[in-house]
């Protein structure tokens, strides 16, 4: 048995601090993707460029949230065990090899996408450390955000490059097997929080949940649809691109909410209560 | 080895804040920055109602969650246990503060003052190093040291005692070495039933709360 007050809402980490999720997120799996893609050219080019955009508004999001910014370097001083220190100290590497790439030198492509990956884990591992909040540190925490990184990384991908012409399928396929491996996650995921977690805290995971869903089956219902039906050309772009924005801003809301609104606190937990008098 | 603790009885403690009172007034801590809480929980329904009364803050895990998080190395463990920042590597990213599963962990934005100016004594007591960082009980770290300097025993001798234990009016909060089998927390320990915050996270805390009396003693109280 267990008695406590009803966890709350932590309100350390705000929209800033998501931004850094999203923003890194969505970047790391554009980088990752697009170098799947073998994209060449000016579309490589962009999608290579809002890559990088994106990780960095990311860090900026996060410099914005630091009660002293100035001394933000000393973020990297204990990278034997904390996934933030890590994480910074790949964010410059990732940047220059991305800006490699950007210039093309094409060997830094897989390099920039290979530790786009590391960033995304570390970004993932970050979360999960927390373990304040019990719906941050499940395991499955981990697998979700990658995936949901990726994904949104395709979707970006599919938004920017049927515009291009390049509407490989074998890339649609992927994208829908991302869509199906994020909607699997995030069930498989919530469950497990629903054993554990307490009404309210259950209810705003829940919510962030469904955005999840809907931005996950809403894309997947349009890849099944482009896949089955014989479209346009124009037609079948702008449904590639319009799933792929579906999937980016579901990966965005639910870690907006996952940070924001669905990081409950434990509260306090007294497995005894103190006896006064006779026991009960 | 020395491995400080702390002992919170709830059958003794009546909430009446003194040790927020005399925490704040000791670490001269700004408005709605409490190292040292206490929360007032109720439990059941009438008219089988029971009230508790938890005093809390940081635990000192052994394992602290804090620690391992810290980016900067700013949060550390000393050897005899007490977890400390140092607010002069502290970036302020709150991230301790999400990994405490205490709420242990507090981050001052901006320099804050009860009646809004700075009174005197609140000028002269502030620490701007303490501001937009992340801070926390200390476990009064400077009275421990600076009693153990004059050969004087924490949680034993009030100069060298933090400020909550010294003001607890009903003598539910105590303090003092676990490892010491002779030491007031240990003997506490040692005849009561208790508990840790939270203890399935693994995170070892040093604070422990008294319910009961052990099994062997019960219905024969020892007052230590």
């Amino acid at each position: 048995m267990s008695f406590g007050p009803n966890p709350w809402q932590q309100t350390s980490w705000d929209a800033r601090a998501a931004g850094n999720f999203i923003g890194g997120g969505a970047g790391s799996g554009l980088l990752v993707f697009s170098a799947v893609s073998g994209a060449q050219g000016s579309l490589r080019a962009v999608l290579i460029a809002l890559a990088l955009g994106l990780v960095a508004l990311g860090l900026l999001c996060v410099l914005a949230e630091l009660g002293r910014p100035w001394r933000s370097m000393n973020v990297i001083f204990n990278p034997r065990t904390s996934w933030m220190s890590r994480e910074a100290a790949l964010a410059p590497l990732l940047l220059g090899s991305g800006a490699l790439a950007l210039f093309g030198v094409a060997a830094a492509v897989p390099l920039a996408a290979f530790l786009a990956l590391g960033f995304l884990y570390c970004q993932a591992r970050i979360v999960q450390a927390a373990k304040g909040i019990p719906a941050w540190r499940d395991l499955l925490t981990v697998p979700l955000l990658i995936v949901t990184g990726l994904t949104e990384g395709a979707g970006l991908f599919w938004l920017i490059a049927p515009s291009w012409g390049q509407r490989t399928l074998a890339l649609w396929l992927a994208f829908g097997v991302l869509l199906v491996l994020r909607f699997v996650l995030g069930v498989l995921w919530f469950r497990r929080l629903a054993r554990s977690l307490q009404p309210r805290p259950l209810q705003a995971v829940n919510r962030a949940g469904h955005a999840l869903n809907a931005g996950s089956l809403l894309p997947l219902v349009i890849v099944l649809g482009v896949l089955a039906t014989p479209l346009t050309p124009g037609w079948s772009a702008a449904l590639q691109a319009l799933a792929g924005a579906v999937a980016v801003l579901g990966g965005a809301a639910f870690k907006f909410m996952l940070i924001t609104r669905a990081g409950f606190n434990q509260g306090f937990a007294l497995p005894h209560l103190p006896v006064r008098g006779v026991r009960r | 080895m020395t491995r400080w603790a702390m002992v919170a009885d709830l059958r003794r403690c009546v909430g009446c804040q003194t040790c927020t009172a005399s925490c704040r007034h000791a670490n001269a801590t700004p408005p709605g920055v409490q190292w040292r809480r206490v929360i007032d929980m109720e439990f059941g329904e009438y008219p089988d109602v029971q009230r508790a009364f938890v005093p809390v803050g940081c635990q000192h895990c052994t394992d602290p969650p804090c620690l391992t998080v810290c980016p900067t190395t700013a949060t550390k463990q000393r050897a005899d246990g007490i977890v400390t920042i140092d607010y002069d590597l502290c970036i302020g990213c709150a991230y301790c503060a999400v990994a405490c599963p205490y709420q242990a962990r507090y981050k001052a934005p901006r320099a804050t003052f009860a009646y809004g100016k700075a009174t005197a004594p609140e000028t002269a007591r502030h620490d701007e190093a303490s501001i937009a960082v992340a801070t926390k009980c200390t476990f009064c770290v400077d009275r421990i040291d600076s009693g153990l300097a004059q050969g004087l025993v924490p949680g034993v001798d009030p100069e060298a005692t933090p400020a909550c234990v010294n003001a607890c009016i009903s003598q539910a909060l105590a303090f003092g070495d676990a490892d010491d089998p002779a030491s007031n927390v240990s003997r506490l320990l040692a005849s009561h039933q208790h508990f840790r915050m939270h203890e399935e996270l693994g995170t070892g805390p040093g604070f422990h709360y008294l319910w009961d009396v052990a099994d062997d003693d019960a219905g024969v109280e020892k007052v230590s």
